[in-house]
């Protein structure tokens, strides 16, 4: 018998697993990678809690989700590489020009 | 409750439950193997399996047209925009184990445990109820239904999307956009340039006369040593280690494979010395690693 609350408690330990990525990695593109799984796993809640309700607005703010995801990925990217190239290197320690 | 979620009898139950499971599964080790894997493309491959496996979830879910978007949009195009940074910011990076930060890796546990907890907590005390009755919107009708959704309720959020990809991509343009600051090379200059640099021939090409043809091994020249410049300098320090052969005797004889037979000593010297040099450099391609990590 699968639930809805199978996936909202999936979805809960996805979400750790994220966030304890992006406090434990230091590799910026790693960092982003973590982000996403959060994001991923705010829509498995979204689109769980669709179900349960039966209607489809939790799909649609899920669909909403991956576009600002998509945005936010490019973006965040095109940092990087500029960063990367400014400074050769991906760790987020190194940006630190602004700490002291 | 079992009578809502699906109109199929109790086998098909029993199959969703097992395919549940079985993505579930899949779907942590992926994510746990993520965060502890240190290279950064080891880490997106394992997102992809989280992400595929929350595709079938979703279509598990009654979400068709998001199971396909979740394939298409997530797996295809954003996780290839990271392999492809992956690929310019450099495959070999892995990420450093030595803490800056003294204490991060536990506190991170800490936090991670504590907002399990805390989000257990919450989910356990909520009222999640069991799946809605099944209809058409959940199976054949989804993407009309979800259309229908989109640009009707939600369509100013859906315009302001629109404006939201087109300034993401303008300001990921703008960013990775690099000044020239010095005028481009005339082909004159280049041919000029080339001539001085004393290889006005191409650079000789990996594996000619070697025991293969792979690109990281380094062309033989007539007298049976090996030419530098025929690797690429991005593989040269990266020979893979699974690959080294077995070591030669100290006397000369080779181990096995009669491929440099003892009768043919240039070529068997001419072997060892490649190996050697195969040798050396995933040597130095651990110690690289071990420097990292």
């Amino acid at each position: 018998m699968v639930t809805p609350a199978h996936f909202i408690a999936l979805a809960v330990i996805l979400f750790v697993i994220g966030a304890v990525g992006v406090l434990v990695r230091r590799n910026a593109i790693v960092v982003f990678m973590c982000v996403e799984l959060m994001l991923n796993a705010c829509n498995l809640a979204f689109v769980a809690f669709a179900r349960m309700h039966g209607g489809l607005d939790g799909q649609v703010i899920a669909f909403f989700v991956m576009v600002v995801a998509a945005a936010e990925v490019v973006v965040g990217l095109a940092i990087l590489t500029s960063i990367f190239r400014a400074r050769r290197s991906a760790s987020v320690d190194d940006a630190s020009l602004m700490k002291y | 409750m079992s009578q809502h979620i699906v109109l199929a009898g109790p086998a098909a139950e029993t199959t969703r439950l097992v395919a549940y499971w079985i993505l579930a599964i899949v779907a942590v080790a992926a994510a746990v193997g993520m965060i502890l894997a240190r290279r950064a493309v080891h880490c997106a491959l394992m997102l992809a399996v989280v992400m595929l496996s929350l595709a079938v979830m979703y279509a598990m879910l009654g979400a068709v047209f998001l199971a396909f978007v979740q394939v298409i949009v997530y797996t295809g195009a954003v996780l290839m925009l990271f392999l492809f940074v992956l690929m310019i910011v450099g495959i070999t990076t892995a990420d450093s184990i030595i803490e800056t930060i003294r204490g991060q890796r536990l506190w991170a546990a800490i936090l991670g445990i504590a907002l399990l907890v805390l989000l257990a907590l919450v989910i356990g005390n909520a009222a999640i109820g069991s799946a809605a009755p099944n209809s058409a919107q959940f199976g054949n009708s989804n993407v009309t239904d979800l259309a229908r959704l989109i640009f009707t309720k939600y369509v100013f959020p859906f315009e302001l999307t629109s404006a939201l990809l087109i300034t993401a991509a303008l300001g990921a343009m703008v960013l990775a956009h690099r000044e020239r600051t010095s005028p481009k090379p005339t082909q004159r200059e280049l041919a000029v340039q080339r001539i001085a640099s004393g290889h006005p021939t191409p650079l000789p090409g990996p594996g000619t006369y070697a025991q293969h043809n792979a690109a990281d091994m380094p062309a033989l020249l007539p007298d049976g040593s090996q030419s530098r410049l025929s690797v690429s300098p991005v593989l040269a320090p990266a020979q893979p280690a699974e690959e080294t052969p077995q070591p030669m005797l100290p006397s000369g004889a080779p181990a096995s494979s009669g491929r440099n037979g003892a009768g043919h000593s240039g070529s068997g010297h001419n072997g060892a010395g490649q190996r050697s040099a195969r040798q050396d450099g995933a040597g130095q391609d651990g110690q690289e690693a071990g420097d990292q990590w």
